[in-house]
C-alpha cells in the first residue's frame, strides 16, 4: 500500500492551498479530487476576488485556479488523482478511494496526516415542483456556463441574494442569458452590496421579503410564481406574480460536505453560523483527531479567500506535526493567522467569527 | 445551446464526437461532462424517478446529488455531471 | 430604500462619496461608490498616485485624496466590485465625460451611440462613446459623453444589439 506524508482530499481553493503549502515543507503529498479537473469552484469564478494582495485580490478566480495548477505541476512531491472519490478513512489509517470509470476501481492508500477540504454542497428549498428539470443549483449553472460554455436556459429566476446569487446572476447576463429577477426571503441583501449594485445597474430587480412559491411545468420548468412574505416568512395572499422562466437557480446557501469527518470519528458540532455540522478544530485547523486537519467550506461556509488561508494554515501545520517544519514556520503561521483575522474583521463576518469560536476545541 | 462569445472567457472546445442518446445520434465535445453535452443539445430530462416516474434533470454538477444518474454503455447510475463524454457512448435515461 | 436593501444607494449615501463641488469644477476625479466594510483593498493598492489612501484595516472604506487624484481611471478596472467611476465635469460647456467599468457583450465602438443607464438600469439618455479602453484583466473602461445634469445619474451603458435583441 502506498504511503504518503499527507493526503489532501479536495482540490478546490482550500485543498490547493493546503497541498502547495505542505509541499513547500518537503512533505510528499497526494491530492485527491472527484472533479474532472482540479480547482473546485475556483475554475468557474469569472469575477475578480476581494481580499488583499496575499489572497490574490483583483484576480479572477479562474486565473487563481490556473496559477495554483501551474504551481503544482512544478512541485514534484505532489501526486494528483482527479475523478477519484475518497470514500472512507479507517481505524488502521487506510483511506479508500474509488477511481476509474464510474468509480469501479477501489484503491487504498495510507496517509500520516489527512487534510479534509471537501467543500460544500448547495442547499435545496421546498416548493411545489422543486424536482422539475430546470430547477438547478446556482453553482451548477455556473459550472455549465463558465467551465463548459453551455447555456442552461433562456430566462432565469434567481433565488437568493447572497454572494452566490448575485454573482451568478451577473455571470448569466455575461453569457447573454436573461435574468428576470432575484428574489430574497430576508429583508435585505445578504451578499456584498457592490455585487447587488452591479446587477441593479443592469436593470435586474432584486425583490426582498419575497420568495418563490410554486414552479409550473410538466416535464420541465415553464413558469414560476413568486410571492411576498411577512416577518414570519408566511406568504402574503394576493401578492403572487407569475414569471415566464425556463430555469430556476437556487442560491439558498451551502452546507459543509463533512461525511468523511463523521465517518473518521472526528468530534462534530452543529453550528448554525457555519451553516451546518462541522468538525471541531484547534486554531491550526487540527480536528479532535491528531492526524486529521480541515480547511475551507467543510470547516464552515465562508469565502474562497479565507478558505485559501485556512488551507495554508492546515498544510503548514500538518507538515510541522510530522517534524517537517517550513524554514519560516513561525513567521508564516503568524502571517496566515493575521490574514484570517483581517479578512474576518468586518460586520459581514461577525457571525462566522462567533461560529468559529464555538467550533474551536 | 452554447455560448458564442463571452466578455471574460474564451472557450476552447475539444474534438467533436458523436454519441447515442435514447437511440438518437447526437454531438458533443470530447471530455466535457456527459450531462453538459446533453443540456447543450437541449435535453433537460436525464432520468425518471423510480416510483412516481417524475422527470429528473441536472442539479448539482459536482457528483453529489444523484439527479443526473444515467445508464452509460450499459452501466447504470453513472454520475453524468462528472463523467467525460467519449466517442460512441451509448447513453440512456434510467427509470 | 438603501444600498443594503436593494442595491441602489440613496441620495444621502451618495452624498458621502461624491467628490466636493470645487474639486469637480477643477479637474477629473474618481467617485468611489463603495459603502460596505468588506475585506478588499485593490483600489488603494493599484493607485499609482497614492490618491486612494492606504488602508489601515483591509475592511476600511476607500478614502480619496482629491489633491492627488488625476482621474486616470486605473482603479476602475482594479475594483472587484466595479464600484469606481471617473467624472470629468469640464469636458465641454454642456457635457461631462464619465468613465464606467464594463464587462458585458458586445463591446461598443468609439463614436457609437449607446443607452446611458441610471443606477437601476433604466435608460435615461442616448450617449456617445468617446473611448473604449480594454485592460489586461478584461474589465473594459468605457468613456461616455453625457449631459452635465446627468453626470450624477448615469452609471452604466447598454449597447443595443439588434441581432440579439438586447
Amino acid at each position: 500500500m502506498k504511503e504518503y506524508d499527507i493526503i489532501v482530499v479536495g482540490g478546490g481553493p482550500a485543498g490547493l492551498a493546503a497541498a502547495t503549502t505542505a509541499a513547500k515543507c518537503n512533505a510528499n503529498i497526494l491530492l485527491v479530487d472527484d472533479g474532472l479537473q482540479l480547482g473546485g469552484q475556483l475554475i468557474k469564478q469569472t469575477h475578480k476576488f476581494f481580499g488583499s494582495t496575499e489572497q490574490f485580490a483583483g484576480i479572477r478566480g479562474i486565473d487563481i485556479a490556473h496559477n495554483f495548477i501551474d504551481e503544482i505541476s512544478h512541485l514534484s512531491n505532489i501526486e494528483i488523482l482527479t475523478q477519484s472519490t475518497a470514500t472512507g478513512f479507517f481505524e488502521d489509517g487506510v483511506l479508500t478511494i474509488l477511481e476509474g470509470y464510474n468509480g469501479n476501481r477501489l484503491s487504498k492508500v495510507k496517509p500520516r496526516r489527512l487534510i479534509i477540504a471537501t467543500g460544500a454542497s448547495e442547499n435545496m428549498l421546498s416548493f411545489i415542483n422543486n424536482d422539475l428539470p430546470g430547477v438547478y443549483g446556482a453553482g451548477a449553472v455556473q459550472t455549465l456556463m463558465n467551465v463548459y460554455g453551455v447555456i442552461p436556459g433562456r430566462a432565469v429566476l434567481m433565488v437568493g441574494a447572497g454572494n452566490i446569487g448575485l454573482i451568478v446572476s451577473y455571470q448569466l447576463l455575461q453569457a447573454g442569458i436573461e435574468v428576470k429577477a432575484i428574489v430574497e426571503a430576508l429583508p435585505c441583501i445578504g451578499g456584498y452590496w457592490v455585487h447587488a449594485s452591479k446587477i441593479r445597474r443592469l436593470g435586474i430587480p432584486i425583490y426582498t421579503r419575497c420568495t418563490l412559491k410554486e414552479v409550473k411545468g410538466k416535464e420541465e420548468v415553464e413558469s414560476v410564481t413568486i410571492c411576498n412574505i411577512d416577518d414570519k416568512f408566511n406568504f402574503i395572499p394576493g401578492s403572487e406574480r407569475e414569471l415566464s422562466v425556463d430555469t430556476i437557480c437556487l442560491a439558498v446557501g451551502l452546507s459543509p460536505l463533512a461525511e468523511l469527518l463523521w465517518q473518521a470519528g472526528c468530534e462534530m458540532a452543529y453550528i448554525p453560523e457555519l451553516c451546518g455540522y462541522v468538525a471541531k478544530r484547534d486554531e491550526n485547523m487540527k480536528t479532535s483527531l491528531d492526524h486529521i486537519y480541515i480547511a475551507g467550506d467543510v470547516a464552515g461556509i465562508e469565502e474562497a479567500s479565507s478558505a485559501m488561508v485556512e488551507g495554508q494554515i492546515a498544510g503548514l501545520n500538518a507538515a510541522a506535526s510530522l517534524g517537517l517544519y517550513h524554514e519560516k514556520y513561525r513567521e508564516l503561521n503568524l502571517a496566515f493567522h493575521r490574514q484570517l483575522l483581517q479578512l474576518r474583521h468586518n460586520e459581514v463576518s461577525e457571525s462566522i467569527t462567533r461560529g468559529i469560536k464555538k467550533a474551536t476545541l | 445551446m452554447r455560448i458564442q462569445e463571452h466578455p471574460i472567457l474564451h472557450f476552447k472546445p475539444g474534438k467533436k464526437v458523436s454519441f447515442i442518446f435514447e437511440g438518437k445520434k447526437m454531438e458533443g465535445y470530447l471530455d466535457e461532462p456527459i450531462a453538459a453535452a446533453l443540456v447543450a443539445a437541449g435535453i433537460k430530462v436525464l432520468s425518471y424517478s423510480r416510483k412516481l416516474k417524475r422527470p429528473r434533470g441536472f442539479f448539482c454538477a459536482i457528483g453529489n446529488c444523484s439527479s443526473c444518474l444515467m445508464k452509460v454503455n450499459g452501466i447504470p447510475n453513472v454520475r453524468t455531471c462528472i463523467t467525460r463524454l467519449e466517442e460512441g457512448m451509448i447513453i440512456e435515461r434510467q427509470c | 430604500m438603501s444600498v443594503a436593501l436593494n442595491g441602489v444607494p440613496t441620495k444621502e449615501e451618495l452624498k458621502r462619496v461624491t467628490p466636493p463641488e470645487e474639486v469637480l469644477a477643477k479637474k477629473p476625479v474618481v467617485m468611489v461608490e463603495c459603502f460596505q466594510n468588506i475585506p478588499c483593498d485593490p483600489c488603494a493598492a493599484n493607485c499609482p498616485f497614492g490618491a486612494i489612501l492606504p488602508f489601515a484595516d483591509i475592511n476600511d472604506l476607500p478614502l480619496v485624496d482629491y489633491e492627488k487624484c488625476t482621474g486616470c481611471g486605473i482603479c476602475i478596472a482594479s475594483c472587484p466590485g466595479l464600484a469606481i467611476f471617473v467624472l470629468d465635469m469640464n469636458y465641454s460647456a454642456r457635457e461631462a465625460l464619465i468613465k464606467v467599468p464594463y464587462e458585458m457583450m458586445p463591446l461598443p465602438k468609439k463614436g457609437q451611440m449607446v443607452s446611458g443607464l441610471d443606477r437601476q438600469g433604466c435608460k435615461v439618455a442616448e450617449v456617445m462613446v468617446q473611448k473604449v479602453t480594454r485592460t489586461k484583466n478584461k474589465t473594459s473602461i468605457i468613456s461616455i459623453v453625457v449631459p452635465k445634469e446627468l453626470a450624477q445619474i448615469i452609471r452604466n451603458i447598454r449597447v443595443e444589439d439588434a441581432v440579439n435583441g438586447r
